[in-house]
C-alpha cells in the first residue's frame, strides 16, 4: 500500500517535473526541474530494488551531467526565446512525432510477449540474501572483469585520440625545467664584483 | 574466478595480450623519446613487430585446442585465430606503406602506430566475441581507432572531414547495433551466444528476436560497407591520408566480415531463413552500388572505395548460403582480396610526382613506359581484385559462388556473375590508361617499403597458384570450427 502510494506519488512528479522541463520560460528553471525528474526516477529505482542505479542516477547525472547542464546555460549568452520562436511552427509536426512514438511505446507495452526460454537462459539472475551492490561488483570485477578492462581501453583510445587532433606544441613557451633549476651552479649565475668606492657599477 | 582459471584464460589471449601490453609500453616510449630524436621511427619500428610477434602468438595457440574465456565471454578457436594472424599482418603491412609517407607529409607522429596496434586489438576482440558485449567493446576500440586515424591529418580539411563523416555515421551504426543487441538480450535473457542460440532454435520466429537480428546485422553493415549503409565509404578513403585508407581497405573489412561470419552462423545459425534475405539484399545491392559507382570515378582512392562496396557485396554472396562452405570461402575471398587491395594501394603511394602526391587514374597514364615493374605489378592486382581467371584473386570469387551454387541459390549468382562482368569494366580501364595512353610525366622513385609491397603483392597473384591447395585446406580448417 504504501509502496504503491510511493510509486505514484514519484512517478507524478516525474511526469510533471518532464513536462516542465519542456515548457519552462527560463531555461535555469528548466534544468532544476530536470534535477527534480532525475531525483524522482530515482526514487522508482528504490522501489525496484536497484538501489545501485537509483544512487549512479543521483551521482553521475544530478551531481556531474545537470550541474553542468547548469554551467553551460549561465555561461552561454543563448537567446532563448528566439530558439523557441520557431516552436509553433513545428508543433504539429512535433506533436504528430510524439504521439506516433508514445503510440509505439504504449503498444509494445501491450503486446510483449517473453521468450518462453528467457527464465531458464537468464544470465545473470539477482542472487538471493545478497544487496544490488554486491550482486553488481561481484559481477563486473570478477565475472566480467575482461569487459571492465576492454571498457578501459576504449577509453584510453579516446584519451589518445583527444590528444592527438587537438594538442599543438608551441614554439617560444617557456616551461619549467626541474633538471636546468637543481643543476644550477653557483658560478652561472652569481658573478662578485669589485666596486671600487664611489665608482658604482656601470 | 580463481588465480588459476584467470591465469588459464589469460594464457589464451596472449596475442591479445601482447598488443595491449605492447600498445601501452610504446606510448611511454613515444612521450619520453622525442621525434626530434627518432622517437616516432623507433615506435613505427616496434610496433611493426609487435604485430608481427602478436600474428605469431596467434599462429603458436593455433596449435593448441583453444577453447572458451572468461565464461564464456571470449572464445579461441581456428576460426579466430586464421582471422587474427590475417589482420595482425595485414596491420603491419600497413604500417610498412605508411612510413615513410608519414614523414614526407610531416604527419608523423608516434600515436599512428599505437592507435593501429590498438585497432588490431580491437579487431582481434572482434573475431574472437562470443558475447554481445564483448563484440561490442571490440567493435568499439577497433573504430574509435579508425575514427582518430582518418582524421589523423588534422590541418587538411578534407581528411577532418572524413574522419567526422566517418566518426558521425560510425556512431549512428553503434546505436543500431547496440539497440539490436537489447532487444536480443530482452528477448533471450543472455548476451552470450551460446544462450542466444538456444533462444533463437527455440523461438525462430520471436518477433522481438527477429527485429534485434536486423538492427544488429544492419549495424554491422555499416561497419563493413555494405550496401545500403555504404555511403561514407569513398568519402573516407578519398580524405583520409592515403596509407590510412589501405589499412581502412585491408584487416578492418575482414575483422567485420569474420565476426558478421560468426555471429549469423553462431547465435543465429537457427535463424537462416530470416537472415538470408536480409544477406541476399545487401548483397546484391552492394554489388550494384560497387560496380556502377566506380564506373564514373576519376579518383583512383574513390576508385578503391567503390571497388571494396563490390566486393563486399560478392563475400556477402558467399555468406547468404549459409552454410560451412559460406562461411570459409568468405575467409579465402578476403585473404586473396587483402593481397590485391594493399598491393594496390603500394601502387596509389608510389604515385608521387615532384609538386606532391597524385591521385587521378589519368595520372597513371603510360606508366607501361615509365615504370614497367610497376605497371606489370597494378595489371596483375587490378585483374586479380576483378577476379580474372588464371590469378589468384578468381579463386576466391569461384568459391563464394560456388557456395552459393551449392545452397541452392543459382539466381543470386547469375545477378553476382553480370555484376562481376561490369566491375571488370574498370578495372580494365586503369589498366588501358597504364599501357595504352601517353606518358604525362614521371613518378619519383617509391620508398622502400611501398616498392616492395607493390612488387611483392604483384608477384603474389601468380605465384600463390601452386600454394592454392595448401591455402583453401587452411580456410577450410578454419572455417570449419563454425557455421554448418
Amino acid at each position: 500500500m504504501l509502496q504503491a502510494a510511493a510509486f505514484y506519488i514519484f512517478s507524478a512528479i516525474a511526469v510533471l517535473s518532464a513536462l516542465m522541463v519542456v515548457f519552462a520560460k527560463n531555461p535555469v528553471r528548466a534544468v532544476l526541474f530536470l534535477i527534480l525528474a532525475f531525483f524522482s526516477a530515482a526514487g522508482l529505482f528504490v522501489l525496484l530494488g536497484a538501489e545501485f542505479l537509483a544512487m549512479i542516477l543521483v551521482i553521475v547525472y544530478v551531481g556531474a551531467v545537470a550541474v553542468l547542464f547548469l554551467f553551460v546555460v549561465m555561461m552561454l549568452d543563448i537567446d532563448f526565446a528566439e530558439l523557441k520562436a520557431g516552436f509553433a511552427e513545428n508543433a504539429v509536426l512535433g506533436g504528430a512525432v510524439a504521439v506516433v512514438l508514445a503510440g509505439i511505446l504504449i503498444a509494445t507495452g501491450f503486446v510483449w510477449v517473453d521468450a518462453q526460454s528467457v527464465e531458464a537462459n537468464l544470465q545473470a539472475p539477482t542472487p538471493e540474501n545478497m544487496s544490488n551492490v554486491a550482486a553488481l561488483g561481484a559481477l563486473i570485477y570478477d565475472r566480467y572483469v575482461l569487459f571492465f578492462q576492454l571498457a578501459g581501453l576504449v577509453l584510453l583510445v579516446a584519451m589518445i585520440g583527444a590528444i592527438v587532433l587537438t594538442l599543438r606544441h608551441r614554439d617560444g613557451v617557456k616551461r619549467q625545467d626541474m633538471h636546468a633549476q637543481v643543476t644550477r651552479k653557483r658560478k652561472d649565475s652569481v658573478e662578485i664584483v669589485d666596486v671600487e668606492p664611489g665608482e658604482g657599477i656601470g | 574466478m580463481t588465480v588459476e582459471t584467470l591465469l588459464a584464460d589469460l594464457s589464451l589471449m596472449t596475442p591479445e595480450l601482447v598488443l595491449a601490453i605492447g600498445a601501452l609500453v610504446l606510448l611511454l616510449v613515444g612521450v619520453y623519446w622525442r621525434s626530434e630524436h627518432g622517437g616516432s621511427r623507433i615506435v613505427m619500428r616496434l610496433s611493426m613487430l609487435l604485430l608481427v610477434g602478436a600474428a605469431g602468438a596467434a599462429i603458436y595457440l593455433a596449435q593448441g585446442p583453444g577453447g572458451d574465456t572468461f565464461n564464456g565471454a571470449f572464445t579461441v578457436d581456428a576460426f579466430g585465430l586464421y582471422a587474427k594472424t590475417a589482420i595482425f599482418l595485414a596491420a603491419a603491412v600497413a604500417l610498412l606503406l605508411a612510413f615513410k609517407y608519414l614523414e614526407t607529409e610531416k604527419l608523423a607522429k608516434f600515436e599512428y602506430p599505437v592507435l593501429v596496434a590498438l585497432a588490431a586489438l580491437g579487431m582481434a576482440i572482434m573475431v574472437s566475441a562470443d558475447d554481445l558485449i564483448t563484440l561490442y567493446l571490440g567493435l568499439e576500440l577497433q573504430s574509435l581507432s579508425l575514427y582518430i586515424l582518418a582524421a589523423f591529418n588534422r590541418d587538411s580539411l578534407r581528411a577532418s572531414e572524413a574522419g567526422l563523416k566517418y566518426f558521425v555515421l560510425g556512431a549512428l551504426s553503434s546505436g543500431l547495433l547496440l539497440y539490436g543487441s537489447s532487444l536480443v538480450y530482452g528477448f533471450s535473457g543472455t548476451t552470450e551466444f551460446a544462450g542466444i542460440a538456444i533462444a533463437a532454435s527455440e523461438e525462430g520466429t520471436n518477433v522481438g528476436l527477429l527485429f534485434g537480428l536486423v538492427f544488429v546485422v544492419s549495424g554491422l553493415a555499416f561497419k563493413i560497407s555494405a550496401a545500403p549503409f555504404h555511403m561514407w565509404t569513398p568519402d573516407v578513403y578519398e580524405g583520409a591520408p592515403t596509407p590510412v585508407a589501405a589499412f581502412f581497405a585491408t584487416a578492418p573489412k575482414l575483422a567485420a566480415r569474420a565476426l558478421l561470419a560468426r555471429v549469423l552462423t553462431e547465435p543465429f545459425g537457427a535463424m537462416v531463413d530470416q537472415w538470408q534475405q536480409v544477406i541476399i539484399l545487401l548483397a546484391i545491392l552492394s554489388m550494384a552500388v560497387g560496380s556502377f559507382g566506380a564506373l564514373i570515378q576519376t579518383n583512383i582512392k574513390r576508385l578503391m572505395g567503390y571497388s571494396s562496396i563490390g566486393n563486399v557485396g560478392y563475400a556477402l554472396v558467399g555468406l547468404s548460403a549459409g552454410t560451412a562452405i559460406g562461411v570459409w570461402s568468405v575467409l579465402l575471398y578476403f585473404t586473396l582480396y587483402i593481397i590485391g587491395v594493399a598491393g594496390a594501394f603500394a601502387v596509389i603511394l608510389s604515385m608521387r610526382k615532384a609538386e606532391g602526391m597524385v591521385e587521378r587514374i589519368d595520372d597513371l597514364a603510360g606508366l607501361s613506359k615509365t615504370r614497367p615493374t610497376l605497371a606489370w605489378a597494378m595489371t596483375a592486382l587490378m585483374f586479380s581484385i576483378g577476379g580474372m581467371p588464371f590469378l589468384v584473386g578468381f579463386f576466391g570469387k569461384f568459391f563464394v559462388f560456388y557456395a552459393a551454387v551449392e545452397a541452392g541459390l543459382v539466381w543470386l549468382v547469375i545477378i553476382a556473375v553480370l555484376f562481376s562482368s561490369v566491375s571488370i569494366a574498370y578495372y580494365l580501364r586503369v589498366v588501358k590508361v597504364i599501357w595504352f595512353d601517353e606518358p604525362t610525366g614521371e613518378f619519383l622513385p617509391a620508398p622502400a617499403g611501398v616498392a616492395f609491397v607493390s612488387r611483392a603483392a604483384g608477384l603474389a597473384t601468380v605465384l600463390l597458384l601452386p600454394i592454392m591447395i595448401g591455402l583453401i585446406s587452411l580456410v577450410v580448417n578454419a572455417g570449419g570450427g563454425i557455421g554448418g
